[in-house]
């Protein structure tokens, strides 16, 4: 090894501190991008194959009741390659020992046993038979969470005639990636399931036979898939079609999208903060040893090493800091990588995880690593290299303090020589200076950003829960029913008070823009499920015209007072105009309101309900469960507590990780910024600490010197990082925002308070760590060392 | 006539810090030949380290030429400047310039790693009489000690010149003498052109010529007929 590396590496682990510190911050970096940019690969790379082997549809349609003649049509649409129809109702099971109602979607299997889109997996078991009517499959999660096996028997009701089914299987299908249960906002896989049964035994007891409700159809690659879903609306519209789609709007793709998108907008905003940092501090530290290495530099020079040879050894130097980094960020992102995938393969329903680690994630974030390194180091190891021998080899002129305007202020403030030395030490390098606070701001950013989920989240709740949806439970009904029907419902076991909703599906239209929803209408006076204002007012919504949610009227570029068209899906596709009348602040879908009796004018029929909200007496729920278990018409059930509870656990351990993980990155960044601030500190001004100590300053007051500039900056920081940390949070709810729902920015004074504390906390214990070396100072031994 | 190993034309030198120009030299016209060990002689600021710095490639000339034998400095740029010492020079300084991390041995090895035709490190260090303190860090060494391993280092590629600065400013009597002796031993075994720059009139008594310097100019050169070995020196 040549004598010139073996400084290298004895430099290196000289600075074995300062380097872990600025490693740590450099690793997080590392990690965090192999973590986002391997999840987004591996959420794509998942999906895709497993579209691809179970031949995920890519058009999807419903209708009330279409003939099976209606498939050779499909299959003509230009750019259609296979067409798959079948029925598919709603279902009310009751399984064995369990008092709650169970709802689920019931799916037919075709006749041949041979599917040609939307393959289902076998996990367990096998598919039921296509001749025996008492067979049913259903999802796995399902299966899992009501601990049911293969052979198991429960009962169901379809379409009002209660059987008894025997599980064959356990499936899992690329339509239910995530599977959720109508008006639920998580999946709730031990009250929600999927069936899949031989369409015989679905089409007698649905009075489907020679029909179909639901169909998928495979395009060619090459096809234009608009002009299908047009085709497609065309034949369907005469059967009560409900409007084609395509991937985008199928909701187990749509949720893994926002999940996707999640990644990504991650892997962009953190990773080049902690790239930046790690530069910062990397060039920090090298050009405090290029400094004290001036003589050794004119050595090396004088010797015959080329410029070149010296700024490449002090670019090694670096470059072994980010090997350091980058290892590390390597070992932990790995770890990292695979217990997030565990946590998406228990979050979505994969049947496996295609998880390579890409060697494309691992280079890019070593190269970023590398470079943003490499980057910090240059100023100064080229300023090394330009260093002439002659000049390398005399003792550098000592720091010229000029007087200004700033000393004449500080004169008059009458600060003790300390603080002078500190405030003058801060102006002397104002970028260095600079650059601290905004490293220690970053940190207190981090912790903002990080923190504001939590407070987000009780607004959250908040809104949709305690203002919002005020009712205990609320019943779907499918198809809807009458609204004179309320009074069955109210007249059920324990119900005190019943309102209705109904739920049309339409697209709304403003100009070109356009936009898929379901309207939402009930009767003025309601008091379970309300529409409510930015302000938390409930407002009524007034009889002639439309309440859209604020995030759907920026998507149409409508405001109130607006006129826009609503085309009406099912059973009258008529299209009809509308005055915007409000328009609402909201965080979960993108809502839309109109009056019950004005909607269903519109549609020229008495009003239904496709919902009944409920406001139960608790002790009777048992005996309600009972009733419905036997009431065909219901489509779906949610119990608004149960589903508030499940919402805030789940949110809540995803946000306790986060802020965790967040709080961790916060104190390494701060602690990579301060101690080796503090440690140049210390090293530039060995000397002078000493001399002050030999002049009679107590250990105490020469500490307050060090300490006191780190802190400084670190309060200087603080106002900088809560913009900053404001402005992250903004971009963060931006890039998470999707039409399933908007995370409101909520900004707290106490999240702004904890944020600051700990970034002052991990300052202080930075600098009280290098103090610890200022009290070892040899006072002789520096004094007689050669600056 | 011996061959002429430096020949310096009307150099001169001028530090300009802005507010004043410093002349470090005014005028330099010498020669320096092949295997004589010459003793540059002058009060602080007279311009020695200044001339010594740009016959050792340190350093530009501001005006005047400077060759080494065919070979003219003053036309080089910063290239070939590390070429030529890298190739030809050995340096010396007052405060030896040891890397702090690097053994006797190793900070040897510094040069022996880029030279053409390099001396082994042990050997270079027998040579200064260190052998047996190779393994050790510069702190573990006396002043004395790092010094010679200075000049170990400075002789391992076997340099056609050693420039040597003050190399016994920082020391006491005793130990200067050995890093004197160690001089002598390298110019006689090695006929290596040595110049060596002090401020301490004794040690011109070993040199075959010594130069007086006086502001920036050569005040007078003096032959030597009679050197005196190291060990009779003492100051």
């Amino acid at each position: 090894m040549r004598a010139l590396d073996k400084k290298l590496l004895r430099d290196f682990r000289r600075l074995w501190a300062q380097a872990l510190a600025i490693a740590l911050v450099l690793g997080c970096g590392v990690a965090i991008l192999l973590t986002t940019y391997g999840m987004y690969g591996a959420l794509e790379d998942t999906r895709a194959a497993y579209y691809q082997r179970n031949r995920f549809a890519d058009v999807f349609a419903s209708a009330n009741r279409a003939p099976q003649s209606l498939v050779e049509a499909m299959r003509n649409i230009d750019g259609v390659r296979s067409v798959a129809a079948r029925v598919d109702e709603h279902v009310i099971l009751d399984l064995p020992g369990r008092v709650e109602t169970v709802t689920g979607r019931i799916l037919s299997l075709p006749v041949s046993g041979e599917m040609m889109l939307n393959l289902p997996i076998v996990r367990e078991g096998r598919l039921p038979s296509p001749t025996r009517t008492d067979e049913v499959a259903v999802n796995e999660p399902f299966a899992r969470a009501n601990g049911l096996r293969p052979g198991d028997t429960f009962f169901a009701n379809l379409n009002g005639q209660k059987r008894e089914l025997t599980l064959t299987g356990m499936l899992l299908s690329p339509e239910f990636i995530y599977t959720i249960g109508p008006g639920a906002l998580l999946p709730d896989n031990k009250s929600f399931g999927i069936l899949w049964m031989s369409e015989r035994a679905v089409s007698a007891a649905f009075d489907m036979q020679g029909a179909f409700n639901s169909v998928s159809l495979k395009l060619d690659p090459s096809a234009n898939e608009q002009d299908v879903i047009d085709r497609l609306d065309d034949l369907l519209k005469p059967y009560g079609g409900l409007g084609a789609y395509s991937r985008d709007l199928q909701i187990s793709h749509s949720f893994i999208d926002a999940e996707i998108e999640q990644q990504r907008t991650g892997a962009m905003i953190l990773p080049p903060i902690f790239y930046g940092i790690a530069a910062f501090l990397v060039s920090m530290v090298i050009g405090r040893i290029i400094a004290l290495d001036r003589a050794e530099i004119g050595l090396l020079k004088a010797i015959g090493y080329s410029n070149a040879e010296v700024c490449l050894h002090y670019l090694l130097l670096a470059g072994l800091i980010a090997v350091a980094g980058m290892l590390l960020g390597w070992g932990v992102g790995t770890w990292l990588s695979h217990a997030v995938a565990q946590m998406y393969a228990s979050f979505f329903d994969f049947p496996y995880l295609v998880y390579r680690m890409s060697y494309g994630s691992y280079a890019i974030s070593g190269i970023l690593a590398l470079v943003s390194v490499g980057l910090g180091a240059s100023k100064s190891a080229l300023g090394a290299a330009r260093l002439a021998p002659a000049v390398a080899m005399s003792p550098p002129a000592p720091p010229r303090f000029k007087r200004t305007i700033l000393d004449d202020l500080l004169a008059l403030m009458r600060l003790s020589q300390p603080m002078m030395m500190i405030l003058r030490s801060l102006m002397r390098w104002p970028m260095r200076s600079a650059f601290t606070t905004l490293g220690l701001a970053l940190a207190v950013a981090v912790l903002i950003a990080s923190s504001f989920f939590e407070d987000a989240l009780d607004a959250m709740i908040d809104k949709t829960f305690d203002q919002t949806n005020r009712q205990d439970a609320t019943l779907f009904f499918a198809p809807d029913i009458p609204e004179t029907a309320l009074a069955a419902v109210a007249d059920l076991p324990g119900v005190l008070v019943a309102e209705g909703q109904q739920f049309q599906a339409a697209i709304l239209r403003h100009g070109h823009l356009e936009k898929d929803v379901a309207i939402e209408a009930h009767r003025p006076g309601i008091d379970l499920s309300r529409v409510v204002d930015s302000a938390g007012r409930a407002i009524t919504v007034p009889r002639d015209g439309i309440v859209l949610s604020r995030r759907l009227a920026g998507q149409l570029s409508v405001g109130v007072g607006d006129v826009i068209e609503a085309e009406f899906k099912g059973g009258r596709a008529e299209t009809h105009r509308v005055r915007v009348v409000g328009i609402v602040t909201q965080y979960v879908g993108l809502g839309a309101y109109m009056d019950l009796e004005t909607l269903n004018a519109m549609l020229r029929q008495a009003p239904r309900i496709s919902a009944a909200n409920l406001l139960l007496d608790s002790r009777q729920i048992p005996a309600l469960h009972a009733v419905l278990k036997r009431t065909p018409e219901l489509g779906g059930l949610v119990m608004t507590n149960e589903m508030r509870q499940s919402f805030q656990d789940t949110i809540r351990y995803n946000v306790t990780i986060m802020t965790t993980i967040y709080l961790v990155i916060a104190v390494l960044i701060t602690f990579g910024v301060a101690y080796n601030g503090a440690r140049i500190q210390l090293s530039e001004r060995a000397r002078e600490l000493a001399s002050l100590r030999i002049l009679g300053f107590t250990r105490g007051e020469v500490s307050f010197i060090l300490i006191g500039e780190t802190m400084i900056l670190a309060v200087l920081a603080q106002p900088l990082g809560w913009l900053l940390g404001a402005g992250i949070a903004a971009a963060l709810v931006e890039g998470s925002s999707s039409d399933l729902y908007a995370i409101p920015l909520v900004l707290e004074p106490s999240g702004f308070a904890r944020a600051s504390l700990i970034v002052l906390a991990a300052s202080l214990v930075s600098s009280l760590i290098v103090r610890r070396r200022l009290d070892q100072l040899d006072l002789v031994q520096v004094m007689k060392t050669r600056e | 006539m011996p061959e002429i190993v430096f020949k310096t034309q009307g150099v001169t030198k001028v530090y300009d810090t802005g507010e004043l120009k410093v002349h470090a030299l005014a005028g330099i016209d010498l020669e320096l030949f092949a295997g004589e060990l010459s003793v540059l002689l002058g009060p602080s600021g007279s311009g020695k380290s200044t001339l010594l710095n740009i016959l050792g490639g340190l350093d530009h000339a501001t005006e005047g030429r400077v060759w080494f034998r065919d070979l003219e400095l003053t036309a080089l740029g910063d290239r070939g400047l590390t070429r030529y010492r890298r190739d030809h020079v050995g340096f010396v300084f007052q405060f030896y310039n040891l890397v702090p991390s690097l053994t006797a041995r190793e900070n040897v090895q510094l040069v022996t790693d880029i030279a053409r035709d390099p001396m082994a490190p042990e050997e270079a260090l027998d040579m200064v009489g260190l052998g047996h303190r190779m393994d050790h860090f510069p702190a573990e060494m006396s002043g004395g000690e790092q010094q010679r391993v200075a000049i170990a280092r400075a002789i391992a590629k076997r340099p056609e010149v050693l420039l040597c600065d003050e190399p016994t400013g920082a020391l006491d009597s005793k130990t200067g003498v050995q890093v004197l002796e160690a001089l002598k031993t390298i110019n006689d075994t090695l006929g290596t052109t040595t110049a060596v720059i002090t401020h301490n009139a004794m040690i011109r008594k070993m040199a075959h010529r010594v130069i007086y310097f006086q502001d920036g100019r050569v005040a007078r050169v003096e032959v030597n007929d009679a050197q005196i070995a190291p060990s009779e020196i003492s100051w």
